[in-house]
């Protein structure tokens, strides 16, 4: 596999490799020299045309610590202020002998058009509404740690602004592939205009979900959707869609709450709840780093794809 | 599992052709007197069991460091710990080969000032020993790392030797050398292969 | 300029089809028989097995000059037409300065009076293409513009558009052709809103946003008895809104683009904006309906939409890149190869609407044929049975950006005779 550019790159089986790559790396970030060898020599650089301090920090952070080196573009730089049309800024860091590169941009589709201009590997940290793979791995990753490796059946809720948000679709795609059952929640506005062909159910009314889901992921719901009358207030969003306290009184011990953040408290999310013991929120930023770490092992180590009888073999030696 | 012909059996380095048992040159008695040789040579060597840590390497490394403690704690009453390594990290062949699946790398102790005894089945080319003291380093500063393993069979392309070997097979580069142990492979032994038709479909005389 | 025969070829226009020879001389048809005699020092091309018809005619094209001419001129967009068949093309008003005075009409003029076919000039609606006040239509009209549009735009303020409609009715030959997009409900859309946009993640505009235009167009022709005309229509809601229309007498009519019969949404896939266009590439179902309205008469006239672009601005993120395709060369081909090798359309019907028909709503007298003695000789010779690749990089345009790059295609132009030269030899353009 030489891209990273959504889930569907993966499908279950590529999830279930990396996933097994991110626990190893796991345990490599928990040792007092956090850090492998394996890239050692490779080059990633980071191009982040939107702003993004954490998933920048810990895309360079993995980099780091697999003993690659690392590079940065950024949304200040002057190479994109200068208006530098993305082909020609590839074609000039690919010259500088570059193996991946990780790109965020606010325009969907931005790393799929890259992956056709460059010999690297390209791995998308988010464009526009589109995907953000990496984050659903995470999410996924972080579920399986207290859910065990079989997803199949697990009740997930992800509540929110569906329409505006690549975690979610992204998220939508792992899940379902893994064999989650998956509802979206939020307002008819907030969601993709049109759904047919999605594996999931839809709900407009929050509190009939309620109590029937094992995970409720809650998306970040943004100030500027109100201009574009997509729902009356903050306020009203937050009594019809908040996973309020009142609401998580009404969940059982054993349920998940998780959110990609940063967390608007008061509004998608209450105070309490982001803090609530069943709010794995805090783990799904710190298991990000093993995650990516296992994403560019996985597109920069070896070719990747094994044939068949080696997996076998793997198997069977495994036993 | 493909169909197989009576003869020949699952190749641990695949894509390289079929190949013929010619010897068998351990069998699980053989095996278990070497086990408690090496246990014993460990520790005279080291003056007591105490400091000692066994970690193995993946996979029948582990089998083999586990038989190793069980067999030091019988005749010597102390518990050594055991650890396992995945050195995939650390391997100098990335990039160039599939990468092998991972197991979980366990070292339950610091292994700082301790004795670190590597044990491996096969040492062959030495390069895998070399990812392990990279790996290993990693994790702290032991006073001493040695290596156990049960087959020495040549063809060092580093200088790394075995402080504790226990069997020294001498063997042609394209023989492949299997060691068989019941935790992994349902019985005990150690086994000489030879390749009788290699990847390009040319058969050997 | 020496005479001209074509020999051997099958004649087809607005009368019919027969087996004859053509003869041209001094610019006009002179002869159409079996077994023509040629004048000595005449050009005699053989069109054996090609179809002889009326140039083509493109009510609309964007010719980017004057103001973007790193695109296209108007010199390199003619010979690209010629390449394609026609002998005339409209070009359209949103230039830099937009075509809304007499001195960017003769300006344009000047400039086409060398072309490879005949530039017909198209006039704005409203000053600059605003929507906010009336450009000097009668003005305009006095040189001889016939169509206005503001394309590109749509003139969304449905008063303004019924003044403009009404003052029109006084002046004789003068049509509206409307850009239907109602802004507040394509706003922010980059392609058609529906189950693709939704997966890739990319703004939407629904068909609504056209249709709601056209039925507001259609009301208002109902009410000032205009004429009206419709440009680029692309969804089966406005192809139905028209066939009512027309059942019940309104003065209406209608265009759709080759890529809204032969292309979809789905092919937004890989995000290349190659195939991000105005109207958006919309579903199956918008396409069959254009390819019904295009069968039944519903649909007068297929007209390219050609809308070059630098190679640069096609390639910026899909949401960024400016919309448009070209379409000049690959109209005929794209129209045999999936409309009349289908069944869908017969040839005659494929050429009235590529030719006689647009030449009627553009009041080009000249063109459109009938191939007859008397008439001028604005020719196209097809070989129906030509095999070509399209290769970007050698049309004529002086930009790339076509969605058929490496499509095999069936039936080419061969000649093209414009004013009694062929401007066009053998698929190779003269001028």
């Amino acid at each position: 596999m030489k891209h990273l550019l959504g889930i569907d790159d993966l499908g279950a089986e590529g999830i279930g490799e990396v996933l097994g790559l991110a626990e190893a790396f796991l345990e490599v970030t928990k040792r007092d020299i956090p850090k492998v060898p394996a890239l050692r020599g490779k080059t990633v650089v980071s191009m982040f045309y939107e702003d993004s301090t954490r998933t920048r920090l810990s895309f360079e952070t993995a980099a780091k610590r697999l003993s690659a080196d690392t590079m940065t573009f950024t949304a200040g730089s002057s190479a994109v202020r200068k208006g530098e049309s993305l082909l020609d800024t590839v074609r000039t860091v690919e010259a500088m002998g570059i193996d991946a590169i990780v790109v965020r941009h606010r325009s969907a589709g931005v790393p799929h058009r890259m992956a056709g201009w460059t010999q690297a590997s390209v791995v998308n940290a988010g464009d526009g509404w589109h995907e953000h793979p990496t984050q659903a791995l995470l999410d996924v990753f972080t579920l399986r740690l207290h859910r065990g490796a079989d997803l199949a059946g697990l009740r997930v809720a992800i509540v929110g602004d569906v329409k505006h948000s690549r975690v979610a679709r992204s998220n939508v795609k792992a899940l379902t592939a893994l064999g989650a059952d998956v509802t979206l929640v939020g307002p008819p506005t907030l969601m993709p205009p049109d759904l047919s062909g999605w594996p999931v159910r839809l709900s407009n009314h929050l509190d009939e979900v309620l109590g029937t889901m094992d995970v409720y992921y809650v998306l970040r719901i943004q100030r500027e959707r109100i201009g574009e009358a997509l729902f009356p207030t903050l306020r009203e969003y937050a009594a019809r869609y908040g996973l309020t306290e009142e609401r998580l009184a009404r969940l059982a011990d054993d349920i998940l709450i998780m959110h990609p953040g940063p967390t608007n408290r008061g509004v998608e999310i209450a105070a309490a709840v982001a803090d609530d013991p069943r709010s794995v929120i805090t783990e799904q930023v710190a298991n990000g780093v093993a995650v990516r770490m296992a994403v560019l092992y996985h597109l920069l180590a070896g070719d990747g794809r094994r044939p068949p009888e080696v997996l076998g073999e793997l198997e069977a030696a495994r036993a | 599992m493909r169909e197989q012909p009576a003869w020949s059996a699952p190749d641990p380095t695949p894509g390289k052709g079929l190949w013929l048992l010619r010897a068998k040159v351990f069998d699980a008695t053989d095996l278990k007197r070497a086990i408690t040789r090496i246990g014993h040579e460990i520790v005279e060597r080291n003056h007591g069991a105490g400091d000692i840590v066994l970690i193995g390497l993946y996979t029948r490394g582990v089998a083999v460091a586990e038989r190793l403690a069980a067999a030091i704690a019988s005749f010597e009453g102390v518990e050594v710990p055991v650890g396992a390594l995945d050195v995939s990290f650390y391997r100098d062949d990335i990039g160039l080969r599939p990468a092998p699946s991972l197991r979980p790398t366990e070292v339950p102790v610091d292994v700082t000032g301790r004795i670190v005894v590597l044990c491996d089945d096969v040492l062959f080319t030495g390069r895998t020993v070399r990812a392990a003291l990279d790996a290993v380093i990693d994790f702290g500063r032991p006073r001493a790392i040695q290596l156990a393993v049960l087959v020495d069979r040549g063809h060092r392309e580093l200088p790394i030797r075995a402080d504790y070997v226990g069997k020294n097979l001498p063997t042609k580069w394209d023989e492949d050398v299997r060691v068989r142990l019941a935790e992994v492979d349902s019985e005990d032994g150690i086994e000489i292969w030879d390749c009788v038709e290699d990847q390009d479909g040319e058969v050997e005389p | 300029m020496p005479d001209l025969v074509l020999r051997g070829g099958t004649v087809l226009d607005a009368t019919g089809e027969r087996r004859a020879d053509v003869l041209v001389r001094d610019g006009v048809v002179t002869d159409v028989g079996p077994g023509v005699d040629a004048p000595a020092g005449a050009h005699v091309l053989d069109v054996e097995g090609c179809i002889v018809g009326p140039g083509l005619v493109d009510l609309h094209a964007h010719l980017r000059e004057p103001g973007d001419e790193d695109a296209e001129t108007i010199e390199t967009g003619a010979r690209a037409a010629a390449l394609g068949g026609y002998t005339a093309v409209v070009a359209m008003p949103n230039t830099d300065p937009p075509i809304d005075s007499a001195a960017v009409v003769d300006q344009i003029r000047r400039a086409g009076r060398d072309a490879a076919c005949h530039v017909s000039v198209s006039g704005c609606i409203t000053k600059e293409r605003a929507g906010a006040e009336l450009a000097p239509l009668g003005e305009l009209h006095a040189m001889g513009v016939r169509i206005f549009t503001d394309d590109g735009a749509c003139v969304a303020d449905g008063g303004l558009m019924r003044r403009a409609l009404e003052y029109a009715t006084a002046l004789p030959g003068a049509i509206l052709a409307q850009h239907c997009e109602d802004p507040a409900l394509a706003r922010g859309g980059h392609m058609h809103e529906g189950p693709w946009s939704s997966w890739l993640g990319i703004p939407g505009q629904p068909g609504e946003a056209e249709s709601v235009v056209v039925a507001r167009d259609l009301s208002l022709c109902a009410l000032t008895r205009a004429r009206v005309h419709f440009l680029h229509l692309s969804s089966a809601a406005s192809v139905d809104l028209v066939r009512a229309a027309k059942a019940r007498g309104l003065p209406v009519t209608a265009e759709a683009a080759p890529h809204h019969f032969t292309l979809t949404h789905a092919s937004c896939a890989a995000y290349d904006p190659v195939y991000k266009v105005n109207p958006p590439l919309r579903s199956d179902e918008d396409v069959a309906a254009i390819k019904a309205g295009l069968a039944d008469g519903t649909i007068d006239a297929i007209a390219t939409d050609h809308a070059p672009h630098p190679k640069e601005e096609k390639e910026r993120p899909f949401d960024e890149a400016p919309p448009g395709m070209l379409g000049l060369e690959t109209a005929l081909s794209l129209t045999l190869t999936e409309l009349v090798a289908a069944e869908v359309l017969t040839l005659a019907q494929a050429l009235a609407l590529l030719s006689w028909r647009p030449a009627v709503i553009a009041g080009l007298e000249g063109h459109g044929g009938p191939v007859a003695p008397g008439r001028p000789a604005h020719l196209c010779v097809i070989d129906p049975e030509a095999v070509w690749d399209v290769d970007p990089a050698r049309l004529a345009s002086k930009s790339r950006n076509t969605p058929y790059a490496g499509r095999k295609l069936t039936g080419r132009i061969r000649h093209t005779i414009y004013g009694g030269e062929p401007v066009v030899l053998d698929g190779v353009a003269q001028r």
